[in-house]
């Protein structure tokens, strides 16, 4: 009983004095500091204790440090909400969240996470990762110091990996310009004039113009800025593509029902609506996998609107033939009630669609070009779904039972093709591909009840400006419309640009009506 | 159109009931209070919830015993984001109606729809969102921030952080347009150059934001310290960001801050990309002060869903009703000319902690912080400004409006009086 007594008394003297130590840890100082005082207290850390703050800076960097509002306690937390897991910082011990409120994360602001970026930059140059030390050295980069540049230098000689020595040497050049030799100045301009990068740039420019080598760094600057505008051109290409691959997938469906059949179908646009919110409520069932749910999507998403699709076809647009601008009514109402049943349904709210991390950032082909990941997959995805539809219409049975009807519908029954039953199907082929153009818009811009109304106009552009009832057509015209759109862009502005493209349109179809690729022979009679 | 209103008819219901039960003989004198916010269209994504705080405000004033003994009821109406259509509701409300007071409208030209109705029939508007100023009328309250209540601020804090070079980009229409001007009046007599400051435009709901953020990278890669004002409005702030996040512009290299994003509008965002951007407003869910956690539960417990966020309109709506009902209280009267006079002066509670007033020009005080984006979705306040912020209803940077000032006590009583040449040129009484 005594020898309890005794230990338990033993464990909390150890306990009180853990405390007190604790009291004059910077741990304890962090909570309530200012921003500037916890980068002091950060920087003095490092120096009394650096394993432990590091693990701090990255905590902080990552957003897991909280602090308990009455006591000031650290602890780590993973979820912010009540009844999730905390551990508390000091002594790792595990226990619950009793009251979100009493729970507030330490926090950080631009000017401090640059600093702890920086300071963590610094320890990472004998990472065993060579991506990280890329990434430590990229960050040096961006605000150079005499430091900065010392540390790169003690870590050049044992580097190994030819991409961090490239992005090291540019450091070392940089520093050179600014602190060599006369000669060394004129070494390091000679490098700084290879390199692509703005850094080497900005480093010129600084070189005063009364100095000798002021020339020399201009001659480095022309040439630079020469190769970089050679790869802008190539980028705005490239972004002219993306926006004309956009056009191409929200307008294709489009090219089926109104350029095949000949139906002009308001509701596309919410078709592609229905296909983006399949898109979020796959994700909503697989929080854990976006990426997965991403693929999943596609097939759903071609069923949902397809079937969508069917029972417009079957419901309304039947009983309307040869009626368009009855048809253009009808199909305008369906569109607003999607809109508000979505609306009811969803919220009014835009509902966020997360972007897989294969589809995140950009790929960096070099330091003045480099093609985001998103807009690739969505060119990609648009070329596979161009000539899956296209080998559809022209090697199938049901393209060839499609091209009978659009032709001639009474020859095409008399031959035994069920009409009707095409039509059904041509269309929810349409509104199928719209549905997974919204998986892919999904990933570029917001999922909302209004999303549909953004692209039904351009939809419409691009069948007519392509030639009704031509899928090259739409292709052509999606892509040379975004090119054009995109080369307009950076002298006229976006409004003017959009306006420019739109007279060209009207007048383009003033003179040819049937578009770019119009229909011949028997096909334009139909 | 029919399921919202319908269910929120259903849930007023009951306190409708209550009312004519309890109170039988004065169940036809109740105070009608009017709400005009598009509950469908473009608009809805923004109105409906202001429309839902409303009803909130209202039935906890109800529980409170009502006000001067009688029940307030509210009248919802749908103007549908049809600009004449909310004159046409404006009218509806309070001639058809009867209604005392109108809460409501979003957009500037909403609200300049409203305003020659509304001063016809000498009634009053309660207008909670932020805008561009250079309007004051005498029957309008304007409860969400003028430029200077937002605008400057977020400049001022930016210049601080050192930035050097600005790009202010916005939708093409007069909120930005009239924002970005009295920005570049105010960054110019803060001594930056032409050169630094970069404007863009673009349409509404402007989806591919590939070139302009390209553009945006390069004007900040020539080692100044660049900044992006943004007044991109609604639907485009989504490709906005996703773009920026896409071609790795992250806030340390160019903080993005924005007058038209907050909790609503990041409820539909992924937000990871966006960790550090900024936004400036009045008020944050994340603000600590009793006031703002009791508001939280009670809209969590209205909404039935935990997961709600509040935002700068619902504060500006919080403040505007309990200023009307404080100033009906003062005058022991309802009539909107009574109340008039007796609003210039109310303080009542704002959810930050501190006090709100209703100034002489419609406008009222209150604190400008600056957020952060974080990646679950909320705010963290990185400055406040030391005291509360009047707003200003001329702004002091704009030529045509610098010597404007607006007062509507007696006897001045002018929505745009010019100190130089002592001429009332606004609407006089």
């Amino acid at each position: 009983m005594s020898n309890w007594t005794s230990s338990l008394i033993g464990l909390l003297v150890g306990l009180l004095t853990a405390l007190q130590v604790g009291a004059s840890t910077p741990a304890d100082q962090l909570a309530n500091a200012s921003f500037s005082e916890k980068q002091t207290l950060i920087q003095t850390w490092i120096e009394s204790d650096s394993s432990t703050a590091l693990s701090v800076v990255q905590l902080l960097l990552d957003g897991r440090l909280y602090y308990e509002k009455n006591t000031n306690r650290l602890v780590l937390i993973d979820t912010h909400k009540t009844g999730q897991p905390l551990t508390d910082f000091a002594t790792g011990q595990a226990g619950t969240i009793e009251k979100k409120r009493a729970y507030k994360r330490v926090s950080v602001n631009n000017t401090l996470r640059t600093f702890l970026r920086d300071t963590l930059a610094a320890a990472q140059l004998s990472d065993a990762d060579p991506a990280v030390r890329l990434s430590s050295v990229q960050q040096m980069l961006g605000d150079l110091t005499p430091e900065n540049a010392d540390q790169i230098a003690k870590f050049r000689a044992q580097e190994t990996d030819t991409d961090v020595v490239d992005l090291m040497d540019l450091a070392l050049a940089i520093d050179r310009l600014d602190r060599g030799t006369p000669a060394e100045q004129a070494q390091a301009i000679a490098r700084l004039a290879d390199s692509l990068t703005v850094e080497a740039m900005n480093a010129l420019r600084a070189v005063p113009a009364n100095s000798p080598l002021a020339s020399q760094a201009r001659s480095g600057i022309q040439s630079i800025e020469h190769r970089r505008n050679r790869y802008k051109a190539v980028e705005t290409l490239y972004f002219g593509l993306s926006l004309g691959s956009v056009l191409v997938l929200a307008g294709i469906g489009l090219a089926i029902t109104f350029g095949v059949m000949g139906v002009i179908n308001m509701a596309h646009g919410e078709l592609i609506m229905l296909g983006a919110y399949t898109t979020f409520v796959i994700q909503q069932i697989l929080p854990s996998q976006p990426g997965m749910a991403l693929l999943i999507s596609l097939p759903c998403a071609f069923m949902v609107s397809g079937l969508v699709g069917i029972g417009i076809q079957r419901g309304v647009i039947r009983f309307l033939t040869g009626r368009p601008l009855e048809t253009l009514l009808a199909t305008f109402g369906i569109s607003l009630i999607l809109q508000q049943a979505v609306r009811s349904i969803f919220s009014p709210l835009n509902r966020s669609v997360v972007t897989p991390e294969w589809m995140a950032g950009s790929w960096e082909i070099n330091a003045a070009l480099s093609l985001t990941l998103n807009r690739l997959y969505v060119i990609g995805f648009c070329l596979v779904v161009f000539f899956v539809l296209l080998t559809l219409l022209k090697r199938s049975s049901l393209g060839l039972q499609v091209r009978a009807v659009s032709q001639n519908r009474q020859m095409a029954q008399a031959m035994g093709v069920r009409s009707g039953w095409v039509d059904a199907l041509t269309f929810g082929l349409g509104s199928g591909v719209a549905g997974l153009a919204g998986v892919a818009l999904s990933q570029l811009t917001n999922v909302g009840p209004n999303m549909g109304q953004a692209y039904i106009i351009d939809s419409f552009m691009v069948v007519v400006f392509g030639g009704v009832g031509n899928l090259w057509g739409t292709l052509v015209a999606g892509l040379s419309l975004g090119i054009a759109n995109k080369l307009l862009e950076p002298w006229a502005g976006a409004v003017l640009a959009k306006i420019l493209v739109l007279v060209f349109i009207v007048l383009f179809i003033q003179k040819n009506p049937r578009g770019l690729f119009p229909q011949r022979g028997r096909a334009a009679e139909g | 159109m029919f399921p919202i209103a319908g269910k929120k008819t259903l849930r007023i219901l009951p306190i409708a009931l209550a009312t004519a039960l309890s109170n039988a003989a004065l169940a036809a004198d109740t105070i009608k209070v009017g709400v005009l916010h598009s509950l469908s269209g473009t608009m809805a994504i923004s109105e409906t919830t202001l429309k839902d705080t409303m009803l909130m405000l209202i039935e906890e004033q109800n529980k409170k015993g009502g006000l001067l003994g009688k029940q307030l009821e509210a009248v919802v109406v749908d103007p549908a984001s049809n600009w004449p259509l909310f004159a046409e509701k404006a009218r509806e409300l309070v001639e058809k109606d009867g209604v005392d007071a109108i809460f409501g409208c979003w957009t500037s030209v909403s609200r300049k729809s409203v305003l020659p109705v509304i001063e016809e029939l000498d009634s009053l508007l309660f207008y909670p969102v932020q805008y561009e100023g250079e309007e004051s009328s005498k029957n309008v309250f304007y409860t969400g921030a003028a430029p200077n209540q937002q605008a400057i601020p977020a400049v001022d804090y930016l210049m601080e952080q050192g930035v050097k070079r600005w790009v202010l980009a916005g939708t093409d229409y007069v909120y930005p347009r009239t924002t970005n001007k009295i920005l570049e009046a105010y960054l110019k007599a803060n001594g930056v150059a032409e050169s630094d400051i970069m404007i863009n435009y673009t349409p509404f709901g402007h989806s591919d934001w590939q070139s302009i953020v390209s553009d945006i990278k390069g004007f900040g890669a020539e080692g100044k310290k660049t900044a992006v004002v943004s007044t991109i409005n609604g639907d485009a702030n989504v490709p906005f960001y996703k773009e920026l996040g896409a071609q790795g512009v992250n806030a340390d290299d160019i903080p993005v801050i924005a007058f038209s994003v907050g909790e609503e509008e990041l409820s539909g965002m992924d937000t990871a990309p966006l960790v550090g951007h900024l936004a400036a407003w009045n008020y944050f869910m994340s603000a600590e002060s009793e006031s703002n956690d009791e508001f939280i539960d009670a809209w969590h417990a209205y909404t039935g869903d935990e997961d709600r966020v509040t935002n700068d309109p619902m504060e500006a709506h919080y403040i505007g009703f309990n200023m009307w009902v404080e100033a009906v209280k003062k005058a022991q009267s309802t009539e909107p000319g009574a109340v008039q006079d007796a609003i210039i002066g109310v303080s009542v509670p704002n959810l930050t902690g501190g006090l709100s007033s209703m100034m002489p020009n419609h406008h009222i005080s209150k604190p400008v912080l600056i957020g952060e984006i974080q990646d679950d979705g909320q705010f963290e306040i990185v400055s406040e400004t030391p005291g509360l912020v009047v707003g200003d209803a001329w702004s002091d940077y704009l030529p045509g409006s610098k010597d404007l000032i607006s007062d509507w006590r007696a006897p001045l009583s002018c929505g745009a009086y010019d100190v130089v040449s002592a001429k009332c040129s606004g609407q006089e009484l």
